[in-house]
């Protein structure tokens, strides 16, 4: 009877995860989707407790608990912008637990090594015959690797980790760590032994490390979708383990939407997942040298050409969400269409750190969805456009990306904001972008740079907006 | 338990049904899609428990409890912060349905 209880619960939790993933595909019914997954978690979780034989409740108690308040903490604490590493944390925690689980059914498969027949491996207190033990270790070795690779992409994107590190030979010597990794899981599941089981999830661990230190920051987002979908495995492996069908579901399920929603994002970026992992971004010629030299302009003097355009494009990126600008922004949208300005906001596919970021963060400052234009339709605009702000964004306005088969970025679809009359670009410093690439926009006769802050520069051309 | 066959069924229906559901969506629903999906595989939590359910040794409960703080960690985490983004789908409708009023008013 609680056998069925629990088989139905499972069941019905895997419906609203599918139903629930489903409804947040379209704007207007995702808010009620996580609402559906989570009914589902709270029912699958309640329903385990059911499981006839459960010792150590209070342990497990104790770590939901502790878990639920960090990360609940965590979760409603960290800014907006921050969002993309979160999920890189909390994605590399599930790859974690899921290596536990693998790291569980290997220990207690040595503890009870003698009472199983020999090349068997127990899960749970049943000894389960070959495939199980194989799919135990492929799952620790993916959830370990998801595990230690989303701690090194968070560590980038919070900006612990700047540097990339290459060296020659690096793919070779990834190559054979994974070799080792995989080897040493051959014999743990061969001769389950102690030490041999250690060196598997050490060496597995370093793999992840290793994997993700190459990788460029503006890459990131790619290699978060692409753990996300790794954890979903490790976890389906692991609910084959234990039989468990919710796990399996869910966690194939996961994996093979994460695969997919990985290769959308690579697509928006241009860069082939291949590209992404292993051909660190290095150029294949020389990039063409940058002639000419930035031409500065004052906030009264882009105050006067903003004030009195017809047609306004504002470009956001992630400078403009890392200085929190965004609510001031909307305020000096408001002041140039009172004052009869037509104003557009031209988001780039990537444009924040991760697809449909910059959407968000923009509707967080109250910026109505109209105005929000895709890269497609406000291409064609530009030329148009009296005046194109370029606000903390880089390399998704650098046209070397569509001119210079050299550059490093060739290739990538731009907003194309050089075809506009006059360009305003704001920008901290003199530096190049994300992805280390020097901008000619910058040194364009139509571009003019406003140095400062994004907060502080937009707070004064609202000042000098309405002094004019 | 569930026999290899049925299971393998499994895999490949709910693989097919993960790409299906994601083939069509807006790019802006990627990264919330992206946290949605990341805490449905917090669902790794009830695999946790069951393994800390049934540790009997120091290593096992040591290895269980961390998986399951690990795992609850991935599933609240996951839902908080995919609930914050999606918050601000509300904001952008209720907006949108604002400047929608707004317009109806002045043209009439």
């Amino acid at each position: 009877m609680i056998d069925l209880i629990m088989k139905l619960a499972y069941f019905v939790a895997s419906i609203l995860f599918i139903a629930g993933l489903r409804r947040m595909t379209s704007p207007k019914t995702a808010r009620s989707g996580i609402v559906w997954a989570g009914i589902g978690m709270l029912i699958a979780v309640g329903a385990t407790f059911l499981l006839p034989g459960l010792q150590n409740t209070l342990l497990i108690v104790t770590a939901l608990f502790l878990a639920a308040v960090w990360a609940w903490y965590q979760g409603k604490r960290v800014p907006m912008t921050d969002m993309p590493q979160m999920v890189a944390l909390y994605n590399g925690m599930g790859g974690g637990s899921a290596a536990a689980i693998g790291a569980y059914a290997l220990v207690n498969a040595l503890q009870h090594a003698d009472a199983c027949s020999a090349g068997a491996i127990s899960g749970g207190h049943d000894c389960l015959h070959g495939i199980v033990g194989w799919l135990a270790v492929i799952g620790a070795f993916i959830g370990t690797v998801s595990f230690s690779g989303s701690l090194i992409a968070f560590g980038k994107l919070q900006g612990w980790i700047d540097k990339r590190y290459t060296f020659p030979g690096q793919h070779i010597f990834n190559a054979l760590v994974t070799l080792a990794a995989l080897w040493l899981g051959y014999l743990v599941v061969q001769q389950p032994d102690a030490q041999l089981i250690i060196a598997f999830f050490v060496v597995s661990f370093l793999l992840g490390i290793f994997m993700t230190l190459p990788i460029g920051g503006a890459d990131m987002p790619v290699v978060i979708s692409l753990y996300n979908a790794f954890t979903g495995l490790a976890v389906a492996f692991e609910g084959f383990v234990l039989g468990n069908e919710a796990m399996i579901i869910a966690g194939t399920f996961v994996g093979a939407a994460g695969t997919l929603l990985t290769q959308l994002m690579a697509k928006a970026m241009n860069r082939s997942l291949f590209n992404v992992l292993f051909g660190s971004m290095a150029a294949k010629g020389e990039a063409a040298a940058v002639t000419g030299s930035m031409k500065p302009i004052d906030s009264m003097d882009a105050a006067v050409q903003l004030g009195f355009a017809d047609r306004v494009v504002i470009v956001p990126g992630y400078g403009l969400a890392v200085a929190q600008a965004q609510h001031k922004l909307w305020e000096l949208v408001k002041m140039l269409q009172d004052r009869g300005v037509d104003v557009k906001f031209a988001i780039h596919p990537v444009a924040g750190r991760m697809p449909g970021h910059m959407n968000v963060l923009l509707a967080e400052a109250g910026v109505p969805y109209d105005l929000i234009e895709d890269m497609e339709d406000i291409n064609p605009q530009f030329p148009n456009t009296d005046v194109a702000l370029v606000i903390g964004a880089n390399d998704v306005v650098n046209p070397a990306a569509r001119d210079d088969p050299n550059s490093p970025i060739y290739g990538m679809p731009i907003l194309e904001v050089d075809k506009a009359k006059n360009v305003i670009v704001v920008k901290r410093g003199r530096g190049t972008g994300f992805a280390g690439i020097e901008n000619p926009l910058f040194f364009k006769d139509n571009t003019r740079m406003l140095f400062g802050d994004a907060q502080d520069v937009v707070t004064q051309l609202i000042q000098e907006l309405k002094e004019l | 338990m569930i026999d290899g066959f049925a299971s393998l069924y499994i895999f490949m229906l709910a693989a097919f049904l993960g790409f299906e559901i994601i083939s069509k969506v807006p790019v802006v629903l990627h990264t919330p899609l992206m946290s949605g999906s990341n805490f449905i595989h917090g669902i790794v939590v009830v695999g946790a428990m069951v393994a800390l359910g049934h540790a009997d040794t120091t290593v096992e409960k040591v290895i269980g409890f961390i998986g399951v703080f690990l795992g609850a960690a991935n599933a609240v985490g996951g839902y908080v912060v995919t609930e914050r983004m999606l918050e601000m789908f509300k904001s952008k409708k209720d907006s949108k349905k604002d400047s929608n009023a707004k317009g109806q008013e002045k043209a009439a």
